[in-house]
């Protein structure tokens, strides 16, 4: 028997508000993080994720006051990234109440911040971020500071490597579809998900209900990140949070579970 | 009341006072020996490995209050995620022995099958055993969030208080007389780890 799958809203920060990107550019104001945030509690959402996408590209620390009052009202795992490059830093995190830190920049500034938070708090509490966009030999590359850099390492070459220091979890988002609506790109996740052993979370570009099911049918991927599909009503429209009905996307994944038994 | 949150320098302890905040009742995170012989509840959380953290609570002298805590003043407590594998006599984790409140093992998990991930992480489900503690009233369907690679094996089936499956059926809750311990995060699991939380504090 296997976990249902986990459908994680994937919320941006920047500065201190709420907001949603396309292709990690052009941020639109979403709304206040704790109001947002109170919703999905109400909705009990599997898991959810908040992520900065200025503090690495500012330099800045994380917003720890507000990651605190988010902490104080929200009952399910929470986890953080953006902006961490030191052990204090993380220490402080999980001591607001957050249990999973994810490191994307400083995975390739400062590797060695992977293995101490592995050894001190357990890969379980760490997901390494991997954003990607093909170079012009359609080759799928590495980008760090919320997009902004190519930092250019194979992806599953990168995935192994974090897989190695200690990560728990790889969150992989394909930059060209983020935020675009057109869907996740099934046959790359597939593929890196055969070839780690680590649980991984798909992000980007999940438009609709059916495109869930897809991914849980069609791969063993663990989970989903999801953004513009819980943000707004649909494509074109106005802000709506919500989460997927999960009826029809549980009833599918136990019948795939029930015919490759 | 008073309520003690074990700091033994093991796991996110924020959480479960935020929970309890919630509830409108206020706790320590404290390894004061007075405060916690005192205390009306003891919640014993944890994450990370089962000797490190003994190593912790032996240095801290808090094994020996502990002792003196449930075992003598019968105070009413509640094991956590690694607080809960703390109860048991020892763990296939490690060389070192538990507190054994509860005459019960941790064992590791152990899968032939690929397709089994350890950590068993993620939302599962539990059959209640008994309904007549904290377990008392929980909503139908209740599910609750677990990370976790080991797992507990009661010597009894009358010290079981939950059952969860993952491929194996597990012990996910567990209790003796005033002693209570599940496997699961009831501070990360929604209304349903509230109602535990709950009942345990208004036990």
């Amino acid at each position: 028997m296997q976990l249902r799958p986990r459908i994680i809203p994937t919320l941006l920060l920047s500065k201190n508000t709420l907001v949603k990107t396309i292709n990690f550019k052009d941020p639109s104001y979403i709304g206040d993080p704790i109001n947002t945030l109170r919703i999905f509690n109400e909705l009990e959402a599997d898991e959810l994720i908040l992520l900065d996408i200025r503090a690495s590209i500012e330099g800045r620390v994380p917003n720890f006051d507000l990651l605190d009052k988010i902490s104080k009202e929200c009952f399910m795992p929470l986890a953080y990234g953006g902006g961490l490059k030191n052990i204090e830093e993380v220490r402080k995190i999980f001591k607001i109440g957050f249990e999973k830190i994810i490191i994307n920049s400083s995975s390739y500034t400062n590797p060695s911040l992977i293995k101490q938070i592995a050894e001190e708090f357990g890969s379980q509490s760490l997901i390494i971020a991997i954003d990607y966009k093909k170079d012009f030999l359609r080759r799928n590359k590495t980008y760090y500071l919320s997009g902004t850099e190519k930092i250019g390492q194979d992806v599953l070459d990168w995935c192994l490597e974090m897989e190695s220091l200690g990560a728990g979890e790889i969150m992989l988002t394909c930059i060209d579809a983020e935020g675009t609506w057109n869907g996740l790109p099934l046959d790359f996740i597939s593929e890196i998900d055969n070839k780690i052993n680590i649980p991984l979370i798909a992000h980007g570009g999940t438009a609709k209900a059916e495109d869930i099911e897809d991914l849980f049918s069609n791969s063993k991927v663990s989970a989903v990140a999801l953004g513009n599909m819980v943000i707004y009503q649909k494509e074109g429209m106005g802000v709506l949070v919500n989460m997927p009905n999960r009826e029809k996307i549980d009833k599918d994944y136990l019948k795939r579970l029930d015919s490759s038994a | 009341m008073n309520i003690a949150i074990i700091d033994y320098g093991m796991g996110n302890l924020g959480s479960i006072k935020n929970m309890l905040s919630y509830l409108g009742k206020e706790s320590e995170i404290t390894r004061n020996k007075d405060f916690i012989l005192s205390a009306d509840k003891i919640i014993l959380p944890g994450v990370g490995s089962f000797d490190a953290a003994m190593t912790n609570l032996i240095n801290l002298d808090l094994k020996s209050v502990l002792e003196e805590a449930v075992r003598h003043k019968k105070i009413h407590t509640l094991g956590i995620c690694l607080g809960m594998q703390l109860l048991t006599r020892s763990s296939e984790e490690g060389n070192m022995d538990g507190l054994g409140f509860i005459p019960s093992t941790t064992r590791k998990f152990n899968f032939d099958q690929p397709d089994i991930k350890v950590p068993h992480m993620g939302w599962n489900y539990v059959d209640v055993k008994n309904t007549s503690n904290i377990a008392r009233d929980l909503p139908d369907d209740s599910r609750f969030y677990f990370v976790h690679s080991y797992y507990v094996e009661v010597d009894s089936q009358e010290n079981s208080l939950f059952k969860t499956n993952y491929s194996i059926n597990f012990d996910s809750g567990i209790y003796k007389e005033n002693i209570y311990g599940v496997q699961f995060h009831p501070e990360k699991s929604h209304k349903f780890g509230m109602k535990i939380l709950s009942n345990f504090i208004n036990i």
